[in-house]
C-alpha cells in the first residue's frame, strides 16, 4: 500500500494476551499445552487477563488458511511429543491416521533411461540389473533388506496433518480457554524498537497491489504481551522477524525442498496394508526422494521431494511426481487409483543450522521456522509439535510467577528448555548430515551414512551455497545432450505458444509424455481443481510480487516459472512472471528458487502473507 | 422508522463442496464416504440470509439477530470459527444430522421447536430467515414447514430483497421464471423469506465481531441439545450426484466472445 494511504488510514486496534500467528503442529502443541494449564484443577485461571480486566488470558490464533486442516501435509512421524501430550492417543480417533506396519527402504532404477545418474550410479544399476536373479531387485527397484535405525519410525503413525490438525483444533475450540481464527492472514509483525508488540493482520478490500477498493477493511492491530511465531519455513512473520533481527551468527537458511503429494485412492483389491511406509530414493531423478504412506480405507499418500540443491533449472516438481507414481515398483500399486487431493509445500532443511532468535522481547518462535527440523532422520512434525509444548510450559511458569516476557525471561523458560530437551542433541547431530548433497547425490548419501552411522561425530563439512548458486543455466545443464541453439528453439517455441518449458525440455530428453487417465495422471491445472481445490478469496492484495521489474528482465533462468506448484506463475508480457492467486498453493518455493538475489541474499520475489491456497483437508 | 426486528436465520452446514463427495449407503440410510473428515461449510444459500438479516439489523437500532444451525457438533464449532468472523449474531446450536438426508419434517419440527424456545423472542417483529435451497439436498419444504409450524403465513421464496417502510411494512422481491422478480408488499411481520442471492457480497473477517460473537457461541455450543432423527418411514430408492465432466485448456488473451461461444459448443456436444 503506499505511503500516503497508509497514513490516513485508522486501524482498530484489538489487546489480548497471546497473540499466536499460524496453526500447524507446533501451534497444536502449543495451544494444547497451554490451554491445560490455564485454568487449575478448581476451574480457576492462573492469572489475570492484562487485555481486559476481570477475564482469564485471552489467547487467540490466527490462521491464513481457510480452515483449520488446510494447507499442510501428510507425514509418517515416531510422534513421541504428540504421544506426551496425548498418552491415550489411538488412531482409531482421527481419521486417515494408521500406526506403522511396516517399513521399507526402496531404490528405485531408472525403467525409462532418461534419469540424470552419475557415472557411478549407471555401474551400480547395471550390476543390479545383471545380478537381477540373485538380488531382491523387482519391478526396476531395490528393497534395501536393512534401513539404518536412526530412519526408523516403527513405534509411529502415519497421519494426515490436515486430519490431525482439525482433530486437534476441535478439542482446543471445545475446551474454550483459546480462540483459533482461520482465514485471516497476518500481514507483518508490530515492532517498538526491539521488542514485538503484537500483529497486524492483513488489510481486506483491496486489490491486488493492496490499495483500498470497495468495502475496504483495515487490517486490525492485535496488541499483545506475547506474540507466538508458528507459521511455517515461508511465514511471513517468521521471514519479516528474521529480517529485522536477523539470525544468531553462524546460522543460514539456504536448504530447502520442494515436497509435493497426490493423496490417492488405491484399488478396491489393494494388496498394501494401513501403516505401510515406503521411502525411495534414486528415481526420478537421484536427488529427488520419494514416499508412499498408507491410510486406513485403501488411501496412500505419496509424494516427492524436490531439494534447492537439486541443480536442475528444469525444476517442475509435478511432472517428476507423475513419473514418479508411475514407476514400475509403484504403479504395481497405484494402477487403476484415483487421484484425491494434491499439494504441495516448502520444507525449510537447514534444521539446526536455519534457527533464529528464539526469544525476543514480547515474543517467541516454535515449529519448522525455528530450525525443529531433524534433518538426518527426515522428522519434522514431532519435533515442532514439541517445540510448542516446551514454549507452553515456559509461558506457564511465568504466567503463574507474573513475570513479564521478556527476551531473557522467555530464554530462560524456554531456550533453556528447549536445550536441555532431547530435542536438542538430535538436531545437533543432524546439523552437518545433508552438507555432503552440495557436492551431489553421492557425497551427500555418504555424508548421511557417515552423520547417522556415527551419531553425528563424524560429518561431511561443506559450506552450503544459497539456492539460486546452485541453479545452472539451461545450456550448462543441457550440455552434452542438448545444444545451445536448440534449447533456444525449445525456448522460443514455448514463450510464443506460452507452453511450459520444462515440459517440452524433459519430453526432448526422453521422458515420456504423461499419458493422462483423468482419473490419477490429470493436467496440473486439473489436480489444481480436482485435488488441491485451490481457493482465493477476493479482496486481498497478491501475496507474491517481485521487487525489481529490471531483475526479471535480466533473469535468464526464471526459475520462479518453472517450479511454480500450482503454474501461478507463467511468463506474462514480454516474458515477466506474472502471478495469479487464484492458482497459489502457497507452497513458497518460488521465494527460494528465484535466481535474482540483492547483496543481503534476499531473493527478488517477495513472498508475503496472503489469503487463500489449497482446500482439502486430506494433504 | 420501523420497529426494532427480531430476526431468526435457519442455516445449517453441509460438506465443503469442493471436496470429493461420495454418496454410500450406511446403515442408517443413505451417507457420504469419510463423512467424518470432510471439512464443512456453512450452507452458502443460508449464509446470503444471514448476511441480508445482519444488514437489516444494523439498519434498525434494537433488531435482534439469532441463528438456528443444526449439525454435529464438533463439525459446528469448526464453521462458526468462520461465519462469527463475518456478523455478529446469537447462536442457538442443535447437536443433530447435517448430511442433508434426514427428514424434512422432522428436520423442520426440532427447528420450530428450538426457534420457540428462544427467550425474549417478539414472535410479532419475526422476520424468519433461511435459504430457498440448500447445498447439501434441497428438499425444498424445510423452511416453509417452520413457518407453517410457527405459524406464519406470509411466506416468500427465492428473495433477492427486502425494503422496510418506516411503518412496518415492507416490500420483497422474489426470483420468477425468465428472470424476472414478482414484487410484493406485506402489512407487517411475522413473515417468512427463504432467500436467493440478495444483493450483497460477503462481509470481510472482522476480529472484533469475531471476539463478540465467541462469548454467546461457546456457551451455546456447549449448551447444544442432541437431537434425534428417526427417519422412519422414508426410504431413499437412490442416491447420485450431477455428473462432472472436466476439461482444461488454457488459453491467453481469448476474446470473451470466443471462449463463451467455445463453451457453449462443448456443452451442446456433452
Amino acid at each position: 500500500m503506499a505511503e500516503e494511504v497508509e497514513s490516513v488510514i485508522e486501524r482498530p486496534s484489538m489487546d489480548v494476551d497471546i497473540a499466536c500467528v499460524g496453526f500447524g503442529p507446533a501451534m497444536g502443541g502449543f495451544l494444547t499445552t497451554l490451554s491445560r494449564g490455564l485454568v487449575d484443577e478448581d476451574g480457576i485461571a492462573i492469572a489475570d487477563s492484562t487485555a481486559i480486566t476481570g477475564m482469564p488470558p485471552q489467547v487467540i490464533c490466527y490462521e491464513r488458511a481457510d480452515d483449520i486442516g488446510f494447507g499442510v501435509s501428510g507425514v509418517v512421524t515416531r510422534a513421541r511429543a504428540i504421544r506426551a501430550t496425548f498418552p491415550d492417543f489411538d488412531p482409531e480417533n482421527v481419521p486417515m491416521a494408521a500406526s506403522v506396519a511396516t517399513g521399507k527402504l526402496v531404490y528405485l532404477l531408472d525403467p525409462i533411461g532418461a534419469s540424470r545418474r552419475p557415472f557411478a550410479m549407471r555401474i551400480a544399476d547395471r550390476a543390479l540389473n545383471l545380478f537381477k536373479p540373485l538380488l531382491p531387485v523387482r519391478h526396476s527397484a531395490l528393497e534395501i533388506p536393512f534401513a539404518p535405525a536412526f530412519l526408523h519410525k516403527g513405534d509411529g503413525f502415519v497421519l494426515s496433518l490436515g486430519q490431525f490438525n482439525q482433530w486437534v483444533g476441535s478439542q482446543l475450540m471445545a475446551g474454550g480457554n483459546v480462540q483459533i481464527w482461520p482465514g485471516m492472514p497476518v500481514a507483518e509483525p508490530l515492532l517498538d524498537g526491539q521488542r514485538v508488540t503484537g500483529i497486524r493482520l492483513m488489510d481486506q478490500g483491496t486489490d491486488r497491489h493492496g490499495d483500498p477498493e470497495t468495502g475496504f477493511m483495515a487490517g486490525m492491530d492485535i496488541h499483545a504481551a506475547l506474540t507466538v511465531v508458528g507459521d511455517g519455513p515461508v511465514g511471513a512473520i517468521g521471514m519479516q522477524l528474521d529480517e529485522a533481527f536477523g539470525l544468531p551468527k553462524g546460522n543460514q537458511q539456504r536448504e530447502w525442498a520442494v515436497g509435493m503429494k497426490f493423496v490417492i485412492d488405491l484399488p478396491d483389491d489393494t494388496a498394501l496394508q494401513p501403516g505401510t511406509v515406503f521411502h525411495t530414493l534414486g528415481y526420478p531423478e537421484p536427488e529427488i526422494f520419494g514416499f508412499l504412506y498408507v491410510h486406513p480405507g485403501h488411501v496412500a499418500s505419496v509424494g516427492i521431494f524436490v531439494p534447492s540443491w537439486f541443480d536442475s533449472p528444469v525444476r517442475t516438481s509435478y511432472r517428476y511426481l507423475q513419473h514418479f507414481v508411475q514407476h514400475p515398483y509403484l504403479w504395481q500399486f497405484l494402477e487403476g487409483g484415483r487421484l484425491r487431493s494434491w499439494g504441495a509445500k516448502s520444507l525449510q532443511e537447514s534444521g539446526k543450522r536455519g534457527e533464529p532468535f528464539l526469544a525476543l522481547d514480547g515474543c517467541a518462535r516454535i515449529g519448522e521456522g525455528s530450525g525443529s527440523t531433524n534433518v538426518l532422520t527426515n522428522s519434522g512434525v514431532d519435533e515442532a509439535w514439541f517445540t510448542g509444548t516446551l514454549l507452553a510450559e515456559g509461558v506457564l511458569e511465568l504466567l503463574r510467577t507474573h513475570l513479564p516476557f521478556t527476551r531473557e525471561n522467555l530464554d530462560e523458560v524456554y531456550t533453556a528448555r528447549r536445550r536441555a530437551s532431547w530435542l536438542e542433541p538430535e538436531l545437533k547431530m543432524g546439523e552437518h548430515a545433508r552438507d555432503g548433497f552440495q557436492h551431489g547425490f553421492l557425497t551427500g548419501m555418504a555424508g548421511m551414512a557417515l552423520t547417522g552411522l556415527s551419531d553425528g561425530i563424524l560429518n561431511l563439512h561443506v559450506k552450503a551455497k544459497r539456492p539460486h548458486e546452485n541453479i545452472r543455466s539451461l545450456e550448462d545443464f543441457y550440455r552434452g545432450r542438448l545444444d545451445v541453439s536448440e534449447i533456444d528453439a525449445i525456448r522460443q517455441n514455448c514463450h510464443s505458444h506460452n507452453h511450459s518449458l520444462h515440459d517440452a525440455l524433459m519430453t526432448r530428453c526422453g521422458w515420456p509424455e504423461i499419458a493422462l487417465d483423468g482419473q490419477l495422471l490429470v493436467s496440473l491445472q486439473d489436480a489444481l481443481l480436482m485435488g488441491g481445490k485451490v481457493q482465493a478469496p477476493a479482496g486481498f492484495r497478491d501475496h507474491v510480487t517481485f521487487r525489481s521489474e529490471e531483475a526479471c528482465h535480466t533473469c535468464g533462468a526464471r526459475t520462479c516459472i518453472e517450479i511454480c506448484s500450482g503454474e501461478a506463475i507463467t511468463a506474462g508480457e514480454g516474458g515477466l512472471p506474472a502471478f495469479d492467486r487464484e492458482k497459489c498453493v502457497h507452497c513458497g518455493a518460488c521465494m527460494w528458487n528465484c535466481t535474482q538475489a540483492d547483496a543481503e541474499g534476499r531473493t527478488n520475489l517477495v513472498f508475503r502473507a496472503g489469503a487463500g491456497g489449497l482446500h482439502s483437508a486430506e494433504n | 422508522m420501523a420497529n426494532p426486528l427480531h430476526i431468526v436465520v435457519c442455516g445449517s452446514i453441509v460438506p465443503d463442496p469442493l471436496q470429493t463427495l461420495e454418496p454410500i449407503t450406511t446403515p442408517t440410510g443413505p451417507g457420504l464416504k469419510n463423512d467424518l473428515m470432510l471439512p464443512a461449510v456453512f450452507d452458502p444459500w443460508a449464509a446470503h440470509a444471514l448476511f441480508e438479516a445482519a444488514n437489516l439489523v444494523k439498519q434498525f437500532p434494537g433488531s435482534r439477530l439469532w441463528l438456528v444451525s443444526m449439525g454435529p457438533k464438533a463439525k459446528l464449532q469448526q464453521v462458526m470459527m468462520t461465519i462469527a468472523q463475518k456478523v455478529p449474531f446469537e447462536l442457538v446450536a442443535i447437536d443433530g444430522p447435517a448430511h442433508g438426508f434426514t427428514d424434512a419434517h422432522e428436520t423442520a419440527a426440532l427447528l420450530a421447536d428450538a426457534i420457540a424456545a428462544i427467550p425474549d423472542l417478539d414472535r410479532s417483529s419475526l422476520l424468519l430467515f433461511g435459504g430457498w435451497e440448500s447445498a447439501s439436498r434441497g428438499a425444498g419444504v424445510t423452511l416453509q414447514i417452520v413457518g407453517e409450524r410457527l405459524g406464519i403465513t406470509d411466506q416468500f421464496q427465492g428473495v433477492d430483497q427486502i425494503t422496510l417502510s418506516d411503518n412496518g411494512s415492507f416490500e420483497v422481491m422474489e426470483r420468477v421464471e425468465g428472470g424476472k422478480h414478482l414484487v410484493s408488499h406485506c402489512a407487517g411481520t411475522p413473515a417468512l423469506l427463504g432467500w436467493a442471492t440478495g444483493n450483497l457480497g460477503e462481509p470481510r473477517n472482522d476480529p472484533q465481531v469475531g471476539m463478540k460473537n465467541m462469548r454467546v457461541v461457546m456457551p451455546a455450543l456447549q449448551k447444544a441439545k442432541q437431537a434425534t432423527l428417526s427417519a422412519e418411514g422414508l426410504t431413499y430408492l437412490q442416491v447420485q450426484l450431477p455428473q462432472q465432466q472436466r476439461q482444461t485448456r488454457i488459453v491467453k488473451n481469448m476474446p470473451a466472445d470466443e471462449i463463451a461461444a467455445e463453451i457453449v459448443e462443448w456443452i451442446s456436444r456433452s
